[in-house]
Parts: structure tokens; C-alpha cells; sequence
């Protein structure tokens, strides 16, 4: 069965097993505008929660997008290369970052809910 | 009235039907002439012919003959000239109109300064004449050197940095070197205000250093208590720009001096907003270790695409030993220009090198010194008060149709957030683009970062009160526009400019960075 969680600043996975699907909520979408460019980093590397692990350009601005939980990198939306308009039009599903393999499953207690996250943003 | 009765009509009849002709057989629109890109206006069959040379003709070019058209436009003068006067014509400048552009200081450019820029002993000479026939040239950069080093209170300045961020650089340089002369290579960590310039962060990364972001309290200054649990003995330096990106003076300024020194790290103060405290605060005082002045900001130096940057930056006594070469030095009545590190190193003192090949914008030395020495030290000061002054006017004509970001009074700039857009389907975007409708340049907007949906309003001491009245009666009545639904006005904004909105997005995704000809003109043109 999979959850999702969310953090503080905008950033959600969905675990599923020992992996972690992560991108960024809709809510951070919509304020970010049209996106126009997205780095993400290479297959293999790790993070710790919190570090710095995408960038996200809009016509707006330029913002970091923080790995959510601690985990090592086993795959990254590629298509976000060519279009990353799929972070506007579907920031939950098509429009997903990176697929971690979570290093602490533990982290996840003390994250957002879909209820918590609801009322962060409103 | 009988005269002239059958004389010219002063209106065609049709005037009432206006909007009936709108599209002409041109393309132009009356004085806004249509123009395309000066490749699809000009071929090479345009201003010659190309003649085969005559058979037996014997060339000396060693079998480097050009074996293909090189692809320049082929113009008369004067349809190159007229190329660019009609591209100018469709753009804005300060020369046209209030510049409001925070954090850019667009002033007015006094034309005395290009008078003198343009004197033969300043305009005409090289950087490789010999030393002993620009004495003049060496006198002014020592002379200006000698009004920025007052001015901020400092001992030493570098003159060669030729742009603000360039500035930047030659300042954590000038720490880095000094961090290694102490054999301290482990402190690499530099703290940086989350509502710096962008170029801040960049620079240290630049220099090898890592970015440590510091919070913003509510009030848009540094978050004192999230800075001093950041200090540590691998802290470089702290990267403060004050006045700040939000209008706001930061109070604590001497107490974060203190402690950064404390912790063994330096201070630099990025000085794009000097234009508001000159005359008043000497940044020297307060603590710094590196500024840079923006000479096209606060010393009236064209800028925005009128002209080179200048980024002259200042040193305490900490870090003065190590600014770069070339600087000039007198001797009596003479001066000669110190190009190498080793005649640096007879006067004692150990550069971290050298950032330009020359000496840095001698142009912008003449235009700035002439600035300084025109309004001298008590016009500089009212110019840094007015500017102030002219800030706040606009944050009180507007903070009650609009909504001021943060709370008392600003500096330079007044910085309004999107909140009185709220429910009117407008959005910050919207609402600059229909300023451009109303004639004036937009406002910077979406930064700083820390504000949401931000207008940041930089009018500069340039404009009179009459001047200020007619932007805040503007912005005004479109706030006014915005809140009683006439979301229309704003969405498919501009519609009087030469070009309509534009796709911002489709630029960013897939911009079309190169002209290539059609294919019949490529075959014309072997």
C-alpha cells in the first residue's frame, strides 16, 4: 500500500515499499507559474533529508526542491528534460522528480499528512 | 469662417470610424514602423553586385580564398541606421520616462558627464600610451578613488572590477586570500541573507566558497537570533546588502559586523544601494571589510544597455593588502600605474592578482567623477535623501490602494506584496504588464523572494514631485481598476505597446536563439 507525505516546504513522496516517489505539490506548482526548466540530479547520488536535490525555474523565479527523506537516487523523470510543463499540468503523477531508495523510513513519521498538508497551505 | 474654406481638412472623416483601418498595407502603424530583423531587411544583392573575377586573374591569397558567403546583411548607411533608430523608438528608457525598476537605481544620467567623458585627454587616449602621457587620466582615477574611500570610510579601493557582480568577486577574493594568508583554508562557508541579490550566492560559489542561506524575520530584515546559531570557525563571511532588497535599513548591521569578526569571518556588504545612504552612513563605520559601488547606480553612470558597468570595490584595513593590481600611485606631482604584483609587493602589500587586463571603465571614472564633483558632498547627500524621500511619497500615496509589504517607513524603495490583488483574477504579472499600456516601464517584480507576488518601486532622486504624483495617480487608478473587475484591462495586457503580451513560458521552454535564412536565399547566396 502506498502514502503519501509532505513537508513544510512543498516537497511530497510517495512511498511504496522502500521507494519513494518524489516531487512538488500543486499547491507549490501554482505559485511558481509556468515551469520552464528542471535539473535533476544524476542516477546514484544520495541525499539526506533536506538537501538540496532539484532546481526549478519558472518564468518567476529560480527555487531549490529539498529530497523529502534520506535516500539514495534509482531513477529520475526524464521527460521533465523536454517538457517540463508536465510540473504545471500534473505536479502529482507525470510531473514526479525522483524515485528514491529510502535510507530511513523512520523520517516519514514526523511529515505531513494529506490532511495536515491541506491546512499548512490554507 | 470663409478662409480657406476648400483648404485641407484638419480631420479626415473617417476619424470616427476609428479602429476601421487598423491594419495598414504596411505593416507600420504611423510613427511605430514595423521592423523586421536587419537579417530578413538586408541581402547581400541589396547594396552591390558580386562579380566573378576575371578568367586569368592571379590570387595571392594562398589558397585561403573564401569559399562561401559570410552572411552579413547587405544595407546602405542609412538603412542601417534607420534599423536602429526604429528598434530604439519601440523601446523604453530612462531619457523617456520614470524608470521605477527596484534595486536598479535607474537615475538620470546627466549629460555634463558625457561632455566630459568625451574631452580628447579622456576619450581619445589608450591603455597602452606610455605612462608619462596620461597623467591626467592617472590623476582622475586617483582623484575618484580618493571620493569613494571618503565616502565609505575606508582605506583602499580597487578600481578595476567593471561591473557590480564583478565587484563582488574581487571582494571574496580578496577574503579568500586572506582567509589562506591565515592559513585558515577550512573556513569556506559563507552566510547570505535568503533576500540577497542572486548574485551574492553565486559569487561565493564563484570563489569556491558554500552558501549558507539566513532567514528573514517577519519586519524583511536578518533573522539575528537564525545568523548567530549559523557562526561557526568554518564561517568565511557573512554577504550583506544594506539598505536591503526589501527598502529596509538593517538595524543590526554593526552587531552583526561584531559578531561576524568575532567568529573570524569577514564582512561584505554588497553596496548596489548605496545611492540611499550617501553622505549620511559610511559603510567603513559600520563594520564592513569589501563594498563594492555600483558607479552606474548610485554615480549616474549609464547602465541597462547604455553603457558598461563599473564596480569600483572599497577595503578596510583587514583585507586592503590584498586588492588587485593595476592601481595608481603619487609621487608629488606625478602618478604611475602599479601594473605587476611584485612592484605591489615594494610597497608592501600582497594582491590576490588581477581582474581586468587594463585598468577597469576609465569612461565611467570621468562620468562619475564629474557626477560627485558637480553636485558635491552636500548635493550627494540631498540626492541619497531625496531618493529616500521620493521612496517613502510613493509608499504613502499608494499603501492605501495597495498593500505595503512591510510595516514603517522604507529606504530608496517602497515594496508592495499582491495581497490588494486578492480575488480580482489579477495577478502581479498582469498588473505590470498593463503599466506598460500606461506608458511607464514596469516596476521589478517577483523579487525579492521573500514577498509574495512582489512590486518592488525604485523612483530615484531624478523624479520631481509632479513627476511622482502622475506615476502614483496611475498606479492608482489601476488598483482602483483591479478591484472593481476590470480584470481585462490587465490579462491581455499591453495592447498599445509595439509588441502585444508575449509568451513568456514558450520563450523559456523553447527559445529560438539563432536566424537562419530561408532556404531559397541560402542557395542565392553561394
Amino acid at each position: 500500500m502506498s502514502e503519501t507525505r509532505y513537508t513544510k516546504d512543498h516537497e511530497w513522496v510517495t512511498v511504496d515499499g522502500g521507494e519513494g516517489t518524489c516531487g512538488i505539490t500543486a499547491y507549490a506548482a501554482e505559485q511558481l507559474g509556468d515551469v520552464v526548466f528542471v535539473e535533476l540530479p544524476a542516477v546514484g547520488t544520495s541525499f539526506k533529508q533536506g538537501d538540496e536535490m532539484a532546481v526549478v525555474e519558472s518564468v518567476k523565479a529560480a527555487s531549490e526542491v529539498y529530497a523529502p527523506v534520506s535516500g539514495e537516487v534509482i531513477a529520475v523523470n526524464d521527460v521533465l528534460e523536454g517538457e517540463p510543463g508536465k510540473v504545471n499540468e500534473s505536479p502529482d503523477g507525470e510531473g514526479w522528480f525522483v524515485k528514491l531508495k529510502i535510507a530511513d523510513a523512520a523520517e516519514l513519521g514526523s511529515m505531513m499528512d494529506d490532511a495536515a498538508y491541506k491546512a499548512h497551505t490554507s | 469662417m470663409s478662409m480657406n474654406s476648400q483648404g485641407r481638412p484638419s480631420r479626415p472623416l473617417h476619424i470616427h470610424d476609428a479602429g476601421a483601418y487598423e491594419d495598414t498595407f504596411s505593416g507600420s502603424k504611423g510613427l511605430d514602423q514595423a521592423e523586421p530583423l536587419i537579417f530578413e531587411r538586408g541581402h547581400f544583392d541589396n547594396t552591390g553586385v558580386d562579380l566573378d573575377a576575371p578568367k586569368g586573374t592571379p590570387t595571392r591569397l594562398g589558397g585561403l580564398d573564401r569559399t562561401e558567403a559570410i552572411g552579413m546583411p547587405g544595407l546602405s548607411e542609412p538603412e542601417a541606421m534607420r534599423h536602429y533608430v526604429r528598434l530604439s523608438r519601440k523601446n523604453y528608457a530612462i531619457d523617456l520616462g520614470l524608470y521605477p525598476l527596484g534595486s536598479c537605481t535607474m537615475k538620470h544620467n546627466p549629460r555634463l558627464n558625457e561632455k566630459m567623458a568625451r574631452l580628447p585627454g579622456f576619450g581619445d587616449i589608450h591603455p597602452l600610451q606610455p605612462q608619462s602621457t596620461v597623467q591626467g587620466a592617472f590623476e582622475l582615477i586617483g582623484e575618484l578613488a580618493h571620493w569613494l574611500m571618503t565616502l565609505t570610510g575606508t582605506p583602499a579601493v580597487a578600481m578595476s572590477p567593471k561591473a557590480g557582480a564583478h565587484g563582488e568577486l574581487c571582494g571574496m577574493m580578496a577574503i579568500r586570500a586572506a582567509l589562506d594568508a591565515r592559513g585558515e583554508t577550512h573556513r569556506r562557508r559563507v552566510l547570505v541573507p535568503e533576500s540577497a541579490h542572486g548574485t551574492n550566492p553565486a559569487t561565493a560559489v564563484q570563489c569556491g566558497f558554500t552558501v549558507d542561506e539566513i532567514p528573514a524575520n517577519e519586519g524583511g530584515r536578518v533573522d539575528m537570533e537564525a545568523f548567530k546559531a549559523k557562526l561557526g570557525d568554518d564561517v568565511a563571511g557573512i554577504m550583506l546588502t544594506n539598505p536591503n532588497t526589501c527598502g529596509l535599513f538593517e538595524r543590526d548591521i554593526r552587531e552583526i559586523a561584531d559578531l561576524i569578526h568575532e567568529a573570524g569571518g569577514y564582512f561584505y556588504c554588497d553596496g548596489a544601494n548605496f545611492n540611499a545612504i550617501v553622505g549620511r552612513v559610511r559603510p567603513g563605520d559600520l563594520g564592513i571589510d569589501a563594498m563594492h559601488i555600483n558607479l552606474h547606480k548610485t554615480f549616474s553612470t549609464p547602465h541597462g544597455g547604455g553603457g558598461p558597468g563599473s564596480g569600483p570595490t572599497v577595503f578596510s584595513e583587514a583585507l586592503a593588502p590584498y586588492a588587485p593590481v593595476p592601481y595608481v600611485k603619487q609621487h608629488g606631482d606625478s602618478w604611475t600605474m602599479i601594473e605587476h604584483e611584485a612592484d605591489a609587493h615594494d610597497d608592501g602589500t600582497d594582491p590576490f592578482g588581477r581582474m581586468t587586463a587594463f585598468h577597469g571603465n576609465m569612461g565611467m571614472f570621468t562620468r562619475a567623477l564629474s557626477y560627485m564633483m558637480s553636485h558635491g558632498s552636500d548635493g550627494l547627500k540631498q540626492a541619497a535623501e531625496d531618493a529616500v524621500l521620493n521612496a517613502n511619497y510613493i509608499q504613502a500615496r499608494l499603501n492605501h490602494v495597495m498593500t505595503q509589504a512591510f510595516e514603517g517607513t522604507c529606504m530608496h524603495e517602497a515594496l508592495f506584496d499582491d495581497r490588494f490583488l486578492k480575488d480580482t483574477g489579477v495577478s502581479t504579472l498582469d498588473f505590470a504588464k498593463a503599466m506598460i499600456d500606461e506608458g511607464y516601464h514596469p516596476m521589478t517584480m517577483y523579487f525579492p523572494l521573500v514577498v509574495h507576488g512582489a512590486m518592488l518601486i525604485e523612483p530615484t532622486e531624478t523624479e520631481s514631485k509632479a513627476s511622482l504624483d502622475r506615476f502614483c495617480d496611475t498606479l492608482e487608478g489601476l488598483a482602483l481598476a483591479a478591484k472593481a473587475g476590470e480584470t481585462a484591462r490587465f490579462t491581455v495586457a499591453p495592447v498599445h505597446a509595439p509588441a502585444k503580451r508575449l509568451d513568456e513560458t514558450r520563450a523559456a521552454r523553447s527559445p529560438i536563439l539563432r536566424w537562419t535564412p530561408p532556404a531559397d536565399e541560402q542557395v542565392a547566396a553561394e
